[in-house]
């Protein structure tokens, strides 16, 4: 049996039946990455040799009769930018190329408290800042469905190694679309969850009042249970919140009847292609005939959440990356005579051109005499953005759209087209900036390519959204096809 | 010649007296091997996240609510973002245009006049860490103090003189010290006063160019730095100069000011709400039980001073300088119900021993019961009030009780009359001329016999007795 090609409920039963070991999985994920990451290259770091210690530690724990969690035993994949103790957190970053934390970020600390087994740290665009992984400072990462493909990004890596079995589950980071996009492209589940369900101690951060952990998934049941492993409130973050995080794998129902589908028509407006906007509408037609309800809506703010977001997050990145400055860890450039050289220089040589770009354009928006024409501005935007929604939720459970406008798109064909890579955001980025979940699982292919459904909820209303992702998951097949590597 | 007035107004730094940093676990003690007092959060590892100290929030609010503030109901910590390897994350948790305290004041007595200084804002920060220059190319950081919760108390510029700017910082200081938020240790820099200092022709209202003063890290240097700084600056205008807007460093040892940096531009610090942190609210219940739990502040307790315990307002106000001070006087006054007369020794002796020796007042040897000790010795005519000073100062040195060194040294007073008389016998028949001086009416010598009974003495003979005697002895009248 194909022990990599399982999903992690599937395996958590036989594992129970004590038909396999921890250690069995963990070899055979570890073969399957053998195999094809060459081709792939989700990894930025294999942690092999860990990986079978946990899984044996954890074997030992099941013989002596401990608790069988539901990811007990299950390798996961962790993105590269989320600390993990003595382990590589290089944020796919020249400026972090050498970085090992002393720390566990909690979302990391929850999964191998759920006796999860790390695999490696996967691939992104640096600093969680791209869509297709072109911008990692190692390497690009490639799509298993169509390896000429990127896989998406930021969690391109992630997205990928699921995609491709080279690990059960994975997290990724979700600023505007991290997640989501990936996962439509790689043909996975994905989830971005409220903002504050699940901690950012230990995830570096890129845009902290947007950053957000989630799982991604070969399905909609695994999403449920590495949600309610990492969700919850904690110390550490005070943006966490307080609120009891329910069982989500136990709440998930093959039943919609009742419930009211919002279909924003913005959200199928710039540059979504046809085939995308028929395979989505399909499959709300679907939930429709499962005895939902749906209606079109206008939300004309949306318009303006791209330009927004690109004030925001950058301005709150380049506060966020001024740390890397060469003096207590990472790169230091062997090139300065003071200390001010020293700063530029590392900096210099330590970021990409994106990050560059993005710390100048934050830089320049909180300047005095711009704050207020811009990140100011951008604020106030955000706050209609989040009205928007309140104001659909008042009538609406879910709201259903596309993740992306297009399928997966070539390597390297957007790459001298910054606003065009931007524009493969403009569904998910609305999201973020109102804190709101919002799922992606497959809903379609063209060429070959998997198509993405975003499926977006109240504010810790998750389970809705897994219920609708649920009911859509038993009714189709889509999730069945894995790609041929 | 145009007539200047100096124009100050008052930034100070002060350290809270929380167990642990601002946005973290780690102790904030001063001091510790370097780098031993660190975690990911005050070191600003890459995803670490500040959560911020309740406690170091609650002690702002207290500080803002005795000065006389209006607390804000939503109050926001901002990002001050600017390079420096002190700085762990190249910003400065702080905030700025929603700080916890706004709008209070502070009423200080120079001379017979008082004068309000008004406070602009309190506000809450974190402590940077420490650059130590290694000598060659090299330096080094602790970051210990990174983290350390600070409080900033800034000022109008109200304050007119050196002599103001002291007197409104050892106000500062004891109200700080009283509610017990911060230990007012200017030497450790843990009470750190930064003037911004400027002049103006007296009688117009346009404020000159300023200058910043550092380095200031005791009263006094407050005092001379402030008086060199405004001289200084009258000096070049009186010379047809031009005052430049820098940070000066005053030099203790050779009494001067001098340039630190110059400010060419106002420097861009890009502020704005750090996204990591929830913004506070407080509520007008939490800020009154704040306010009713307020300690007995130094201008409450100096007027008690006055009113119940009949102290002079210069007295009471020294006494209620220091929070340490003041209560060791309670204390004492507890034991021994003399108030005027446990505020001379405190005043007197004891705050110049204490001085002498840089020793603060909790750190003596002497407690208030050995003090009470000593007075009531006194008062029992145990002692005289000249041999007490030699006592005091024994228990100053060794913290020994009165007791024990009065026996030790056998310096318990002689009021025994049948002791004193041969005494005064031997004197008399010593001094026959000026026995005879005083009977032939001149009372002059008696001051000169007495004297000399006390020398026989060894001082220890009680004085009043011995007058007494004397003057039986040679049949005067005791007028």
């Amino acid at each position: 049996m194909d022990l990599h090609k399982l999903t992690a409920h599937e395996l958590h039963e036989m594992l129970k039946a004590r038909k396999v070991s921890s250690r069995e999985i963990t070899q055979a994920v570890l073969k399957r990455v053998s195999e094809v990451e060459e081709r792939v290259k989700a990894y930025v770091t294999v942690t092999a040799d860990q990986a079978l210690e946990t899984a044996r530690a954890v074997d030992d724990r099941i013989s002596r009769g401990a608790e069988i969690g539901p990811l007990t035993g299950i390798p996961v994949a962790i993105k590269d930018n989320m600390c993990t103790t003595g382990v590589l957190t290089t944020c796919s970053s020249k400026i972090l190329f050498n970085y090992k934390p002393p720390y566990d970020a909690t979302a990391v600390e929850r999964l191998a408290k759920a006796g999860a087994v790390m695999i490696g740290k996967t691939n992104l665009d640096e600093f969680a800042m791209g869509s297709s992984t072109e911008n990692s400072a190692f390497f690009v990462t490639h799509n298993p469905w169509d390896l000429t493909k990127v896989p998406g990004g930021s969690s391109g890596g992630s997205a990928a190694a699921i995609a491709a079995d080279e690990a059960i589950v994975a997290v990724g980071s979700d600023t505007g679309g991290s997640i989501r996009q990936p996962a439509s492209f790689c043909g996975v589940v994905g989830m971005k969850p409220t903002y504050g369900r699940v901690s950012r101690y230990g995830l570096v951060a890129f845009a902290s009042s947007l950053d957000q952990i989630g799982p991604i998934t070969k399905d909609v049941t695994d999403t449920a249970t590495v949600l309610h492993a990492i969700a919850g409130k904690d110390p550490m973050d005070s943006t966490s919140v307080d609120i009891p995080a329910p069982d989500f794998a136990a709440c998930l129902r093959n039943d919609v009847r009742g419930l009211k589908i919002g279909v924003p028509k913005e959200f199928f407006a710039q540059g979504v292609r046809p085939e995308i906007t028929d395979a989505v509408m399909k499959g709300i037609e679907l939930l429709k005939s499962l005895g939902a309800d749906y209606r079109e809506i206008s939300m004309p703010i949306m318009e303006y959440t791209l330009p927004t977001y690109y004030i925001l997050a950058p301005s709150e990145a380049s506060s966020n990356l001024a740390r890397y400055d060469g003096v207590r860890y990472g790169l230091r450039s062997k090139h300065s005579t003071d200390v001010l050289a020293m700063f530029m220089k590392t900096r210099d040589e330590g970021f990409g051109a994106e990050v560059k770009q993005r710390i100048m354009i934050g830089t320049y928006a909180l300047s005095a005499g711009y704050y207020d024409a811009y990140y100011l501005k951008a604020q106030k935007v955000r706050t209609l953005v989040r009205q928007a929604y309140d104001k659909a939720f008042e009538e609406f459970d879910v709201l259903i759209s596309p993740t992306s406008p297009t399928v997966a798109f070539g390597v390297g064909e957007k790459a001298d087209d910054p606003l065009e890579m931007k524009l493969a955001d403009v569904c998910t980025i609305p999201v973020n900036m109102a804190g709101i979940p919002a799922m992606s699982l497959t809903c379609g292919f063209q060429d070959g390519l998997p198509i993405g459904m975003q499926i977006m909820g109240k504010a810790f209303d998750e389970e809705t959204i897994l219920r609708v992702a649920y009911t859509l998951e038993q009714n189709t097949d889509f999730h069945a096809k894995r790609p041929e590597l | 010649m145009t007539e200047y007035e100096p124009v100050i107004g008052m930034e100070v730094h002060a350290e809270l007296l929380t167990a642990s940093k601002m946005f973290c676990d780690c102790s904030a003690d001063f001091g510790g091997a370097p780098n031993s007092r660190v975690c990911p959060v005050c070191l600003g590892l890459p995803g670490s996240l500040p959560v911020a100290n309740r406690k170091a929030v609650g002690f702002v609010v207290r500080a803002a609510l005795a000065l006389n503030c209006e607390i804000a109901e939503y109050s926001v910590f901002h990002r001050k973002n600017y390079f420096y390897p002190d700085m762990v994350k190249n910003y400065q948790i702080s905030q700025y245009d929603f700080p916890i305290g706004l709008n209070g004041w502070i009423d200080i007595t120079v001379g017979d006049e008082t004068k309000r200084i008004r406070i602009r804002r309190v506000h809450l920060e974190e402590d940077t860490g420490k650059l130590i220059h290694a000598g060659g190319n090299e330096s080094l950081v602790d970051y210990n103090r990174s983290g350390v919760p600070l409080m900033e108390v800034v000022t109008e510029a109200d304050i007119g003189s050196a002599d103001e700017a002291r007197e409104y910082l050892v106000r500062l200081r004891a109200i700080l010290t009283y509610l017990g938020v911060n230990d007012g240790k200017m030497e450790e820099g843990s009470l750190r006063c930064e003037p911004n200092i400027s002049v103006r022709p007296k009688g117009t209202k346009k404020l000159g160019t300023k200058t910043e003063l550092k380095n200031l890290n005791s009263f006094r240097a407050v005092y001379r730095g402030v008086d060199y700084e405004a001289a200084r600056q009258i000096e070049v205008l009186n010379d047809g100069g031009k005052v430049i807007q820098q940070t000066r460093r005053w030099d203790d040892v050779r009494g001067i000011t001098s340039t630190m940096r110059t400010k060419e531009i106002e420097q861009e610090y890009r502020y704005f709400p750090d996204p990591d942190l929830v913004p506070m609210r407080f509520s007008r219940e939490f800020v009154e039980d704040e306010r009713a739990a307020l300690p007995e502040l130094p201008d409450q307790k100096k007027t008690r001073f006055i009113s119940d315990l009949g102290l002079s307002a210069y007295d009471a106000e020294v006494l209620t300088d220091s929070r340490a001070f003041a209560e060791f006087f309670e204390e004492t006054v507890k034991l021994f119900n003399e108030p005027k007369t446990v505020s001379n020794w405190m005043m007197g002796d004891f705050s110049k021993l204490l001085n002498a020796g840089g020793i603060e007042v909790f750190d003596s040897k002497v407690k208030p019961a050995g003090l009470a000790k000593m007075l009531k010795l006194i008062s029992e005519g145990a002692i005289s009030g000249k041999i007490a000073k030699g006592v005091f100062e024994e228990m100053f040195q060794t913290g020994k009780s009165p007791d024990q060194i009065v026996k030790s040294r056998g310096i318990t007073q002689i009021t025994d009359e049948v002791e004193i008389y041969p005494v005064i016998d031997q004197v008399l028949s010593e001094n026959a001329d000026a026995v005879k001086k005083i009977l032939a009416g001149d009372a002059k010598p008696i001051g000169f016999l007495v004297g000399q009974i006390m020398k026989y003495t060894q001082g220890r003979a009680n004085p009043e007795v011995v007058n007494r005697l004397l003057r039986e002895r040679l049949a005067i009248s005791l007028t």
